[in-house]
């Protein structure tokens, strides 16, 4: 498989009112692999994938600057409609946040939007997104229950199963296992194995084994930098900066 | 692009129904001065508020024991009101525990549902009669009405009260009982300075209702047109004199009682505007 | 020295008892009283036969049929206008002069007196419209003066849903109405009920703004265009021209069961939604 480019980001910057969160961030992110990305908290992951779905537009404080190419074309150009934009790039939260409705409902949200009504089409995809998402066999006969009442595991990969309802091209996680235990998180580093398939997917974690274990190429942030980027096996094993080398053996605050 | 248009329309359209609000407010306030307005100016306005004789056919419009009406029958409905309701506020917050409040709030708030002419009906039934029977005069007097009144306006300052006392902050009762306070000595040092302007509102905002309230106040005040010289003498107030004759006022007269609506309108957005004021000053603290 | 304060104690408490005590048992006793006094007289044929001899005898029912049309209409007109500027006030503008400006103009709405709605909707809408004494007029004036009511608990109600689900719908490419449609309408709805319901209360117990604009006809109304009487200006048309205290009695029993109930379900509900909210 030929590494083709999915996003292609040069010198991105962002402010949050005066406060640079974001320093000329240049970065390719490769189609159909997993890019980890590993800092410490407030290094500004988050606000980086808020700006790639153009989430940050609902905050009126964050401005950016800077290029951001998806297939060549640039998100921000003004015949841009983030609305269209946000359903080709599905992100899942650090809290799983379910909408107080059934499982079945909260799977088919994002297609329903675009218009499908098909009630034959749209169980499909629930079903599908649900397997995709290591959740079918948990929920198959409670479909119709309350998404509120599934455990924080269960509702952050309904969460998932949400996104990939959408038939999205990437999929953007944010610290998707900060709550989890053990085997909920594995399952979801099992689906993400899957996927990356046929979808492109950014994994933001604060668990650099995470990252280790499923990434393929990994970022590293660190004070609104991206301090190294490039494979992972590179970035783990041979990294060039003295502060990745210490982030990662855990000599970092 | 469909989409887009209609994403479009709807926030036009729900901009256009926000100034609802404001468009029935400027309507209600420009059709009642319109109707009201030139009267003053027609009659003189001195003529108009400060005239004690009310005596519509023969073209004569005083209003000035209307507004005196109203004037004693609120003031007698503060002194009725405001005791009652401060002391059970301060109770109800500072000493009785959270599960009774969760009964007895809503329950003061239920009260608050009952019909104006339901209060006016006790007054006439029950109030009155004990009034001419003990203290004498008419019994349907300012006495009567300020009682009554005085009734109808606790549940508003008794909520409000209550409302911005539970919002002092914990920490200022801490620091008065550090002191060795007693907690009597705590409200009345730490608590109650502190949520002064909330309950001043609610005061104002009870003040309002006072004034504007009609049915009930055509019940128990016995209308009379006249300067009173004790409690026990019957008035006629500001709505009431509305309320009366709107039924088969035409011409000039009807126009009067626009005109005693401008008045009455003055008088309420003075006071609102007051209470703003007073609340926005308690949240700014905050 | 010691003990002085602990006696400005005892007294103080002792008489924030009292009058707590008292204001309750004022209220109380208005409630008691009039039931007691109408509950005796109030049966089926009270409330669905037509009243005879202007109320003296016979029973109340196309004042009920009245009270229910005027309310109704009333909400129908009012809860789209005060919803509407919720939402915009919430989610399609921020906190700027205009939205200082419009919740100030309901706030003063909020303080006009009803006379003064009684007033204005003769003037305006029996009048000036010539719609005359009728259900749609007296319901245009009701939903002038609960429209902020409305406004306010809406806006408390739509304020009170999680930013989060806005930012997830959103995130799932939601357009800004979608979300306001399909995530926050929907849970903000116990809130909006709740505020839609003391608005019904109120309109069953004003009295003076209906009186000069829906008229008292006595007859059941068949159209928005005919004149009704409502509960509450029967209830005041009886006391007032002392035709039947027995019957006067009965209609305010009627009409504070009716508001108590209303009451009742909408804090049944606040609670209901706060509950949820909390779980
Ligand atoms: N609501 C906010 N107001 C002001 N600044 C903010 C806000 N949210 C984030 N920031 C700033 O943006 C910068 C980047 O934050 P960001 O949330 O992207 O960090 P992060 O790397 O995702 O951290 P974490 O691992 O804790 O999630 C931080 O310096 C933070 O202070
Ligand atoms: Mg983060």
């Amino acid at each position: 498989m030929t590494d083709r480019s999915k996003f292609i980001i040069e010198n991105l910057n962002a402010y949050w009112s005066d406060v640079q969160v974001l320093r000329s961030i240049n970065i390719n992110i490769v189609s159909n692999k997993i890019l980890g990305i590993i800092g410490p908290s407030g290094s500004g992951k988050t606000v980086f994938l808020r700006t790639l779905n153009r989430l940050n537009d609902l905050v009126p404080e964050i401005r950016i600057d800077g290029r951001i190419l998806l297939d060549g074309k640039d998100i921000y150009d003004p015949d841009v409609d983030p609305v269209e934009l946000r359903k080709k790039i599905g992100i899942v939260f650090a809290l799983p946040i379910p909408l107080p409705a059934s499982i079945h409902d909260n799977v088919i949200y994002g297609p329903s939007l675009s218009g499908i009504r098909n009630r034959h089409k749209l169980d499909e995809l629930v079903e599908k997104s649900l397997k995709s998402a290591f959740l079918w066999d948990e929920v198959r006969d409670r479909l119709t229950t309350s998404a509120m009442r599934l455990s924080g595991g269960q509702q952050q990969r309904l969460c998932l199963a949400r996104i990939l309802a959408m038939e999205p091209d990437v999929i953007m996680l944010d610290e998707p296992c900060s709550g989890l235990d053990p085997i909920s998180t594995s399952q979801i580093e099992s689906a993400l194995t899957e996927l990356k398939k046929e979808y492109t997917i950014i994994l933001v974690t604060n668990n650099t084994k995470q990252a280790a274990r499923v990434a393929d190429n990994t970022a590293f942030f660190l004070m609104n930098e991206m301090i190294e980027y490039g494979p992972t096996d590179v970035i783990f094993t041979v990294p060039r900066d003295k502060r990745t080398i210490d982030y990662i053996t855990g000599r970092f605050g | 692009m469909m989409k887009l248009f209609s994403e479009k329309s709807i926030k036009k359209a729900l901009t256009v129904i926000a100034f609802s609000a404001i468009a029935a407010l400027l309507l209600i306030v420009v059709f009642i001065i319109l109707e009201g307005l030139p009267f003053i100016f027609k009659v003189g306005i001195s003529d108009f508020l400060f005239s004690s004789e009310w005596e519509p056919q023969m073209g004569r419009f005083g209003i000035f024991p209307m507004i005196i009406g109203s004037l004693v029958v609120t003031l007698g409905s503060m002194i009725v009101g405001i005791p009652l309701a401060l002391s059970g506020a301060i109770f109800l917050s500072e000493f009785v525990p959270r599960w009774a409040m969760r009964i007895i709030k809503p329950t003061i708030e239920l009260l608050a549902g009952i019909p104006s002419v339901v209060y006016g009906f006790i007054g006439v039934m029950v109030l009155a009669p004990l009034i001419r029977d003990y203290l004498g005069g008419p019994g349907l007097s300012i006495l009567a009405a300020s009682i009554i009144l005085g009734i109808m306006i606790l549940p508003t300052i008794l909520s409000i009260s209550i409302d911005s006392l539970k919002a002092v902050p914990q920490s200022y009762r801490e620091g008065a009982f550090a002191l060795g306070a007693t907690h009597w000595q705590t409200i009345h040092m730490a608590v109650l300075p502190a949520a002064k302007s909330g309950i001043i509102a609610g005061i104002i905002l009870g003040l309002g209702r006072a004034i504007g309230e009609t049915m009930a106040v055509i019940m128990v005040t016995g209308n009379a047109v006249i300067l009173p010289k004790s409690p026990l003498y019957s008035v006629r107030t500001l709505t009431a004199n509305i309320a009366l004759e709107m039924g088969y006022a035409t011409g000039m007269h009807r126009q009067s009682l626009f005109a005693t609506g401008v008045i009455l309108l003055i008088i309420i957005m003075v006071l609102n505007y007051t209470a703003t004021i007073a609340i926005r000053r308690r949240v700014g603290k905050k | 020295m010691i003990i002085r304060p602990k006696y400005t104690q005892v007294l103080a408490v002792s008489l924030l008892v009292l009058a707590t005590l008292a204001t309750l048992a004022i209220l109380v006793f208005i409630i008691v009283f009039v039931l007691g006094k109408g509950l005796p007289n109030i049966n089926a044929e009270f409330l669905f036969s037509n009243p005879e001899d202007m109320g003296r005898a016979g029973g109340i029912f196309p004042t009920i049929v009245g009270t229910v049309a005027l309310t109704l209409t009333a909400i129908c007109i009012a809860t789209p206008f005060g919803v509407g500027t919720a939402v915009f006030l919430t989610e399609y503008t921020r906190e700027s002069r205009i939205t200082r400006i419009i919740r100030f103009g309901a706030d003063c709405l909020a303080g006009i007196p009803s006379i003064i709605f009684g007033l204005f909707g003769f003037i305006f809408f029996v009048t000036y419209l010539r719609m005359g004494w009728s259900i749609l007029s007296g319901s245009l004036t009701l939903a002038f003066m609960i429209l902020p009511t409305i406004i306010r608990t809406s806006e408390e109600a739509i304020k009170s849903v999680p930013y989060s689900y806005r930012e997830v719908s959103f995130s799932l490419g939601a357009t800004l109405w979608q979300t306001v449609y399909k995530v926050v309408l929907p849970n903000a709805l116990p809130g909006i009920l709740t505020g839609v319901m003391l608005s019904v209360g109120r309109s069953i117990g004003e009295t003076a703004a209906i009186i000069f604009t829906a008229g008292s006809s006595l007859r059941t109304p068949h159209s928005l265009f005919d004149s009704v009487r409502t509960m509450s200006v029967h209830f005041y048309i009886l006391a007032r021209e002392g035709l039947s205290n027995e019957k006067a009695y009965a209609t305010a029993t009627v009409l504070i069961v009716s508001i108590l109930m209303i009451n009742l379900s909408s804090y049944w509900l606040m609670n209901r939604f706060i509950l949820r909210k909390t779980k």
